[in-house]
């Protein structure tokens, strides 16, 4: 498995360096190096001299990828590509254009999006498996398809409506919770609730219906009729056999995402304002930010690397025919 | 065991269920409401709780220019002169300053001109600055020095810059007094190129050796600027410094109320200047250090930003004069009291705009703007004017409403062959949309009644802005009852004729006359807004062409002069009819010139009369020349003057002491907050409703109760079709 692990982290190279490109291409597609001076250096007074200084002091004022009038391997090196990708692959996000270490703003930023978003996933999972596990229970009964019902009109609804619904409700009306704000430590406890409340509610429909419908195809299987023929509940049935079967899909769909709980929930964050990463990738893109973009890109495609890498790793885990080789 | 375990267990559970809900019951009978977002021991200091939308970039009085910047910087640091808070028309006095400038006219053989000399006599103008003696900086680590006199933080090794998060983390703070020099040495900054100062090219053009230091210093690191003399400003002893400009420039005083020239302390620079601060976000934009009423005590522009009072602020009192009604309005309760009168300022960001209405009306942000969302909830226009609604009264929440020194306006693009130029023709096509495009209703659908239809290019509040029959557009109102009345769409038919497109056509495709919009609006929601452009110019007869791009697009076809008709907006720097103007001078025209005037206007006359016009004292014979001026640019309708946006804010009556001044941005030192009042309030308005919460419990008790009676039953009994096998087995 070791070498199956080191194989997967050098395929990343490539995979990442293709990222790198394409977003770069794509960035200067729609921006230029004058439209981010222009950007950055605000609205009034912005001369041609402004910006040229803009871009030598930023390093903008070198060509996009290769340098015609360098010699040698500078030809390469001294190109806006190679100066700001670089120290990427060494973890070194460099200063964004406004100034900031970007390093140090995903660090400060990352641990309010993960208390949001760690607790959502977790007790939306749990109650979406239960929830599915009982309508599997009754399954064929009024109360599965009343259930069923439920779950539809649930997912149509917009999370949005979700969010300022309980705003309204639980913060305006009965003003059992603040209805957004932030703090430090055990502090944030109380305005974590109500987005989790939210989060794992918006999430019920879609997140039920899914796992009902891996958890059927598994009652369904011959093994599963074995249990039943050994004399074993309904319930034990379940939890013990088919639970543990439908697995794979499930942690398909959960570890895949588990890195990418740092990057943050853009709607959520904004509406709660929980000072987390959620927006930091839509400012910089708003705000022509190259450096926090190219940053925050290259993040988001290690974490999903990693993600699926872990998800890989899982299924050894829960089903002992998978051999990773 | 097992089941005896599981009693434990369940018993276990039972007490931490008790326990948990006996911890709940105990916190709601705590005397902080339960949704309240602050601590609870906040509630009995002055503190005032505000919110903001968008974050800072930059807190660098050097750089920062925009008014999210400013509401912060501006309460840090202070420039020699501000503006009085309660006075109208705006006036400059003295901030840290002991008097306004003294300021002295030169000739070309340097010989001392009087004050009525000449604007053309005038070589150079020299203003002296006296600084008032024992203002004292913020308590800062810059400053902190051992025994020896040594700075104890300015040469750290990486072990303890390795320790750092933020500035706070500093053992020791220190402080000194405030000297000509830190002013001097701002001004290095904003030259210093690395700095970016947005201000660096205009002030290259009016202080002397401006450009020169830029030029010497650029490839000096900054801990030499200190020792680099600029030819123009200098520091003549610990409290007097001079600075000297090119010719006559009256508004440079209003630059001096700006935070561009705030003090700063070498010690700052040399202190952040340290490797591997940046690598913390220890920087001199993200930490400001500063002499005013507050200092920055967190910053988390994500989050909140806290600002302490200043132990070290110089005594400074209440203005104990206003302008009329001031007093009756209980603004000068405090006339002669020290300031400031609030111990903290908490800002926190709210990105959306729901929930901060809904914290502003629980009582926990002091003071709030009016979304569209939420506008038809807090007023109401009657025939007297706009009032607040009743359930805002019942709160005694106090409306404050006043016009701002900006204009938004539909420009002309002078260089195009169609709508720009100096012919009779273009200019009839101009004035004829100025008529068509109504404003009153632009300002009635699409900002809720908040604005001014603008009559000229000088916003109110500002000298040259007149009132009256005297002060309306004579080429788009007529004054009818005492107000200005738009003309008729006729008049505007008339003029679109003689401008050789009768009935909007043009003659040469008997097509209708087609006019294009450049706009950033691309958005859906804009929309509405595009189609009632369109149905403006087709009053006329004219198809209007949506040009909708992208910002960077736009800018570029602004620089470029490819754009045909479009909006801008300016905010005033300084209240002088200059800065606005200025806008509309020909040797500012975009496409030539890298300028401001964005329609890239240009005529002869009134470039002229600016001329002699901006190096006037406000006067009567000022006030004639900004009338011709107002009269050519009405004519000649470069602009379609569109209106100037008029701000609703409110306030709880629990704060004091507020009366907008669109000028000044250090506001906060004048507010007086009644925290007693506010707690109580609070807890009024904040009682947690429980009964809902008891009756969801009882719901989900009758909706579980027969489900988990049939899961019983169910799980009691086989499924059939299990007993079908089993059934099918023993046979």
């Amino acid at each position: 498995m070791i070498y199956y692990i080191i194989r997967r982290l050098l395929y990343a190279f490539p995979i990442l360096l293709g990222i790198n490109i394409l977003t770069f291409v794509l960035f200067f597609v729609v921006n230029s190096p004058d439209d981010m001076a222009r950007m950055q250096l605000g609205q009034k007074h912005v001369t041609p001299e402004a910006i040229a200084n803009w871009k030598h002091l930023h390093g903008y004022d070198l060509p996009m990828l290769w340098n015609e009038e360098a010699r040698g391997g500078d030809k390469v090196t001294e190109t806006i590509f190679y100066q700001k990708s670089v120290g990427l692959f060494l973890f070194r996000f460099g200063v964004s254009d406004s100034g900031r270490n970007i390093g140090a703003d995903i660090q400060q930023r990352m641990w309010p999006s993960l208390a949001l978003a760690l607790p959502s996933l977790v007790v939306g999972l749990l109650t979406n498996i239960g929830f599915a596990l009982l309508m599997v229970l009754f399954r064929g009964s009024y109360l599965e398809f009343g259930g069923l019902v439920l779950c539809v009109v649930l997912m149509s609804i917009s999370s949005l409506f979700y969010i300022i619904g309980g705003q309204f409700m639980i913060g305006k009306l009965l003003k059992l919770v603040p209805i957004s704000g932030y703090d430090e430590g055990f502090g944030a406890f109380k305005f974590l609730i109500l987005p989790v409340v939210i989060g794992v509610f918006s999430g019920i429909g879609s997140g039920v219906r899914w796992y009902r419908t891996l958890f059927l195809e598994e009652v369904g299987k011959d093994y599963v009729r074995t249990a039943r023929a050994k004399g074993l509940t309904e319930t034990q049935t379940l939890f013990r056999h088919v639970l543990p079967n439908a697995m794979i899909p499930i942690l398909t769909g959960v570890v895949v995402v588990l890195p990418l709980l740092f990057m943050g929930s853009l709607i959520m964050e904004s509406f709660f304002s929980i000072p987390g990463l959620g927006s930091y990738t839509i400012d910089a893109i708003n705000s022509q930010d190259f450096a926090m973009v190219r940053a925050m890109v290259f993040l988001g495609s290690i974490l999903y690397v990693l993600g699926l890498l872990l998800t890989d790793i899982s299924y050894t885990l829960v089903d002992p025919r998978v051999r990773l080789s | 065991m097992s089941s005896l375990l599981s009693i434990k267990f369940r018993r276990a559970g039972i007490l931490f269920f008790v326990l948990s809900c006996l911890a709940f019951l105990l916190a709601a009978c705590g005397a902080s409401p339960w949704n309240d977002p602050y601590p609870e021991q906040d509630d009995k200091q002055a503190v005032l709780y505000m919110s903001f939308a968008e974050r800072p970039k930059h807190l660098d009085p050097a750089v920062a220019y925009s008014e999210n910047e400013y509401a912060f910087i501006a309460q840090i640091y202070e420039p020699p002169l501000q503006y009085h808070y309660l006075k109208r028309p705006y006036e400059l006095t003295p901030l840290t300053a002991a008097r306004l400038p003294d300021i002295t006219y030169y000739d070309q053989q340097g010989q001392k001109l009087g004050p009525a000399a000449e604007a053309k006599d005038i070589a150079y103008s020299d203003y002296l600055l006296e600084i008032r003696p024992g203002i004292r900086f913020q308590p800062h680590p810059a400053f902190a020095q051992d025994k020896q006199g040594r700075y104890r933080y300015h040469d750290l090794d990486q072990s303890a810059v390795d320790a750092l998060a933020t500035v706070s983390d500093f053992a020791e703070t220190g402080t000194r007094e405030l000297t000509a020099e830190d002013y001097v040495y701002q001004i290095k900054r904003l030259a210093y190129p690395k700095t970016q100062s947005p201000i660096a090219e205009i002030m290259k053009g009016y202080i002397i050796g401006f450009a020169d230091f830029a030029k010497h210093s650029a490839d000096k690191p900054r801990d030499a600027l200190r020792a680099l003399s600029m030819a123009g400003v200098e520091a003549l002893d610990r409290y007097h410094y001079r600075i000297r400009i090119k010719g006559k420039y009256p508004q440079f005083s209003y630059w001096l109320a700006m935070p561009f020239f705030v003090p700063m302390p070498w010690e700052a620079d040399a202190f952040f200047d340290q490797p591997g601060f940046g690598d913390k976000n220890i920087t001199l934009d993200w930490y400001p250090v500063g002499t005013g009423p507050f200092y920055l005590a967190e910053n988390n522009p994500n989050r909140r930003m806290l600002m302490f009072k200043n132990p070290n602020f110089h005594p400074e009192v209440y203005p104990a004069e206003g302008e009329a009604g001031d007093a009756e309005k209980g603004l000068l309760q405090d006339a002669g009291k020290t300031l400031p009168f609030i111990d903290k300022v908490v800002v926190t960001l709210e990105k959306e705009t729901i929930p901060n209405w809904s914290k502003f009306l629980q009582g926990y942000y002091d003071s709030s703007g009016i979304a569209s969302d939420s506008f038809d909830q807090a007023v109401q226009f009657t025939g007297g004017g706009v009032t607040l609604t009743e359930s805002l009264k019942e709160k005694d929440i106090r409306l404050h409403t006043s016009v701002e020194t900006s204009i938004f306006y539909m420009g002309f693009n002078m260089l195009d062959a169609r709508v720009g130029g100096d012919s009779d023709k273009a200019r009839k096509l101009r004035q004829a949309i100025a008529i068509a495009v109504d404003y009153e209703e632009f300002i009635a659908i699409f900002r809720n009644e908040r604005g001014v239809p603008a009559q000229g290019a000088i916003p109110p509040g500002i000298f040259g802005n007149e009132e009256g029959e005297s002060g309306i557009n004579p080429y788009v109102y007529d004054w009818v009852n005492g107000k200005p009345k738009r003309k008729p769409i006729e008049a505007a038919k008339k003029l679109i004729a003689e401008a050789g497109y009768p009935n909007g056509v043009d003659p040469k495709t008997g097509e209708p006359l087609i006019l294009y919009f450049d706009t950033t609006a691309t958005s859906v929601d804009d929309k509405p807004l595009m189609n009632w452009y369109r149905k403006q110019f087709q009053k006329l007869g004219v198809q209007l062409v949506i040009r909708a791009t992208d910002y960077n697009r736009f800018q570029q076809k602004m620089s470029a002069g490819n754009a045909q008709i479009y909006v801008w907006g300016w905010n005033a720097d300084y209240p002088d009819p200059e800065n606005f103007f200025s806008l509309l001078y020909g040797f500012n025209g975009k496409v030539k010139h890298s300028g401001e005037n964005s329609g890239n206007y240009q005529n002869a006359e009134f470039d002229r009369l600016f001329e002699q016009m901006r190096n006037m004292e406000n006067g009567e014979p000022r006030l004639q020349i900004i009338r011709q001026m107002q009269e050519i640019v009405r004519r000649d309708a470069p602009w379609v003057f569109g209106f100037h946006p008029k701000t609703f804010s409110l306030y709880h009556g629990w704060a004091s002491n507020l009366k907008p001044n669109l000028m000044a941005n250090n506001r906060l030192k004048y507010i007086r907050i009644d925290p007693v009042k506010r707690a109580e309030l609070r807890r009024q308005w904040n009682r947690p409703v429980l009964w809902p919460l008891a009756a969801a419990g009882v719901l989900c008790v009758l909706l579980f109760a027969p489900a988990v009676s049939a899961y019983r039953r169910r799980t009691r009994r086989p499924r059939p079709d299990a007993m079908a096998i089993q059934t099918e087995a023993s046979r």
